[in-house]
C-alpha cells in the first residue's frame, strides 16, 4: 500500500521535513578532522554523524555541498570544526545554517587552546545542541515531499537484471505517488543517452540530457578511465556500455522531469537526472572518486533515503541519510547477508519476480522513512567523501516542470 | 523484459534450476543465472556446451556463432564488438570483445593493470 503521508517526521524551521534527527559535526579542513572525530565518536550511538572537507583551498562547489548537507532536512543541528587558517568560508557556512533556523556552533581550534580544550568545548556544545534538537517539533509529511536517490556500486553481470530494474520498478511507483526520485552518474549512462533523452518531458530537456552524457564521455576520455572497476569485469561485465545499460535501468520508465546538479533540490515531484560530471575542462581529477562521493551529492540534492544496488557486495552506508542495500547477486547476498536489506538476486533463483522485488523495495522505503534502521545504519556505517569540483548553474531548460 | 530460460544440466544429472537468461530476442548472448564449476555443461536452446574452468553467474555466453567485428547485443542493444570469431556456447568477455566507447581496465593476476582495447 502506498501511504499518502508519513507521520512523526521532524519539522524544521525552514519548512523542510526530515526522517532522521541527526546532529552533524563537520570539519572544514583535514587539520580539524581528528578533533571533530574525537568529539563525534563519543556520541556515535546518539545520531551524531561526522562529515567534512579535507582541502585547504576554497571551492564554490564544496561550500555549496557543505551548506546543502548541513541544512538537509534529516539534520537538526550542526557543530563546525575549523583549524583557523584554512580557506573554507566558515562564517558564511555558519550563517547559512543559522539562517535555516538550525542550531549551529563554530569552534576554531587555534582560538580555543588546542586539541584537548577544543574536544572538551565541542562535547559541551554537542550536549547543548542535542538538548535543543530533542525539543524540535514532529509532524506529518506528504509523500510528495519525500526525495529518494539511487546509486549502484560494485556492479556485476546480475545488477542490470535484478536489483537495478527492481529499483526502476520502485521508482515508477514512487514517482506515481508524486515523490521525487533522483538517479545519477552520467558517466554510467554512456551508450544509452539517446534512449534516455527520448524520455524527457520536452525536446529542450532531451538536448540537455544528451549533452550531459556527451560531456561525461569527453571527460572520461580525457582521464583515460571509464567508470569501470576491475571487480565489474570479474563479475561478468565487459564494457562501459554494458555496465551503463544495467545502471540506466535503475531509472525505471517514468518521464524524466529535469536535470539537476549537486546541491539543487528539485522543486516538484518526478524523476530527475543528477549530472555529477564537472563543467569545463577536467581539472580536479575523476568526477567521483568512489560511491560515497556520489551518495553525498544525492543527499545534497535533498535525498532523505538512498537505494544502493550492489552485485559484488558493497558494505557502505552514509552520514545524514539512510542507505538501503539492494543486493543483485544471490551468491553475494548469502555471503554478506548482514549488510543487505533486499535480496533482489532471488529473481535468478526463481524465488520472486521483478515486480515483487520492486514492491519490497518500496515497502522498505516506507519502513525506513518511519524510523526502521537499515543494515548499514545498525552496523554504524557513516561514510562520507567530498572533493573539489566546478559547475555552472543549471538553466530554466533543465527544470521545465517548475515555473 | 521477456526472458527465455534454458534448463542447465550438471554432468548427466538434470537440476530443476534455470541458469541462462536470454534477455531480448535480438541478443546474441545469454547470461548465466547460476555459477558453473569446471567441466559442467550448460544447455542453450537445443545444444549443450561444456564450460572449462568454471564460470560465475552474470557472465555471458554466445548463443549463436558471432563473427569478428559483429556487435554483441544484450538487453536488445549493442554493448560492444567482437574482436575475434566466437563460437556458440563460448564465454563472451574481455578476451573476445571490446567496448565501442572506452577501454576496459582489469587487475591481472600479477597485480598489474591491463588495458583491453
Amino acid at each position: 500500500m502506498t501511504p499518502q503521508t508519513l507521520e512523526n517526521v521532524w519539522c524544521r524551521p525552514d519548512g523542510r521535513k526530515g526522517i532522521r534527527n541527526t546532529l552533524v559535526i563537520a570539519y572544514l579542513v583535514e587539520c580539524a578532522h581528528h578533533v571533530a572525530r574525537e568529539i563525534q565518536f563519543h556520541y556515535r550511538e546518539q545520531g551524531v554523524h561526522l562529515i567534512g572537507f579535507s582541502g585547504c583551498y576554497p571551492n564554490d562547489y564544496s561550500f555549496r555541498m557543505m551548506t546543502s548537507l548541513c541544512t538537509h532536512p534529516n539534520v537538526g543541528g550542526v557543530l563546525l570544526l575549523s583549524l583557523g587558517c584554512e580557506g573554507f568560508n566558515r562564517h558564511g557556512l555558519r550563517d547559512a545554517i543559522r539562517a535555516s533556523g538550525r542550531p549551529c556552533e563554530l569552534l576554531v581550534i587555534q582560538q580555543k587552546g588546542g586539541t584537548r580544550s577544543t574536544i572538551q568545548a565541542g562535547r559541551q556544545q554537542v550536549e547543548a545542541i542535542l538538548a535543543d534538537m530533542a525539543t524540535q517539533p514532529r509532524g506529518t509529511m506528504p509523500i510528495s515531499e519525500l526525495v529518494v536517490g539511487t546509486v549502484c556500486g560494485g556492479s556485476d553481470g546480475t545488477s542490470g537484471i535484478t536489483a537495478n530494474p527492481g529499483i526502476g520498478r520502485a521508482f515508477d511507483r514512487l514517482v506515481k505517488a508524486r515523490a521525487t526520485c533522483i538517479f545519477e552518474e552520467t558517466g554510467e549512462l554512456i551508450g544509452c543517452e539517446q534512449i534516455m533523452a527520448a524520455r524527457a518531458v520536452n525536446s529542450e530537456l532531451a538536448e540537455v540530457l544528451n549533452a550531459s552524457v556527451e560531456k561525461a564521455a569527453r571527460y572520461y576520455a580525457v582521464l583515460g578511465h571509464g567508470s569501470f572497476a576491475p571487480g565489474n569485469a570479474d563479475g561478468g561485465l565487459t564494457t562501459q556500455e554494458e555496465k551503463s545499460m544495467g545502471a540506466y535501468s535503475k531509472s525505471g520508465s517514468s518521464p524524466i522531469s529535469g536535470l539537476i546538479k549537486p546541491g539543487d533540490v528539485p522543486r516538484s515531484g518526478g524523476l530527475y537526472l543528477l549530472d555529477v560530471v564537472p563543467d569545463g575542462e577536467p581539472r580536479f581529477g575523476f568526477p567521483n572518486i568512489n560511491d560515497n562521493a556520489e551518495i553525498a551529492e544525492l543527499i545534497a540534492c535533498g535525498s532523505h533515503v538512498i537505494l544502493f544496488s550492489t552485485g559484488r557486495g558493497s558494505v557502505v552506508g552514509s552520514a545524514i541519510s539512510p542507505v538501503i542495500k539492494v543486493c543483485a547477486n544471490p551468491e553475494t547476498y548469502r555471503n554478506l547477508a548482514e549488510d543487505m536489506d533486499v535480496d533482489a538476486g532471488r529473481i535468478l533463483e526463481e524465488r520472486g519476480t521483478l515486480d515483487e522485488v520492486g514492491d519490497e523495495i518500496v515497502d522498505v522505503v516506507w519502513a525506513v522513512a518511519r524510523g526502521q534502521q537499515t543494515a548499514s545504519e545498525s552496523l554504524g556505517h557513516q561514510e562520507f567523501v567530498l572533493g573539489y569540483k566546478s559547475f555552472e548553474p543549471i538553466g530554466p531548460t533543465c527544470h521545465p516542470t517548475y515555473q | 523484459m521477456a526472458w527465455t530460460r534454458s534448463k542447465l544440466t550438471f554432468g548427466f544429472e538434470s537440476f530443476n534450476m534455470a541458469t541462462t537468461i536470454h534477455l531480448s530476442p535480438d541478443d546474441n548472448i545469454v547470461v548465466l543465472a547460476g555459477s558453473l564449476k569446471d567441466g559442467e555443461v550448460v544447455r542453450i536452446g537445443n545444444a549443450t556446451f561444456g564450460i572449462k574452468g568454471g564460470l560465475g553467474l552474470g557472465h555471458k555466453l554466445a548463443c549463436r556463432p558471432i563473427h569478428k567485428g559483429e556487435k554483441i547485443f544484450k538487453y536488445g542493444v549493442p554493448i560492444g564488438s567482437a574482436t575475434k570469431d566466437i563460437a556458440a556456447g563460448e564465454h563472451v568477455h574481455l578476451q573476445n570483445m571490446k567496448s565501442d566507447y572506452l577501454p576496459t581496465y582489469t587487475l591481472e593476476a600479477e597485480h598489474q593493470f591491463k588495458k583491453t582495447s
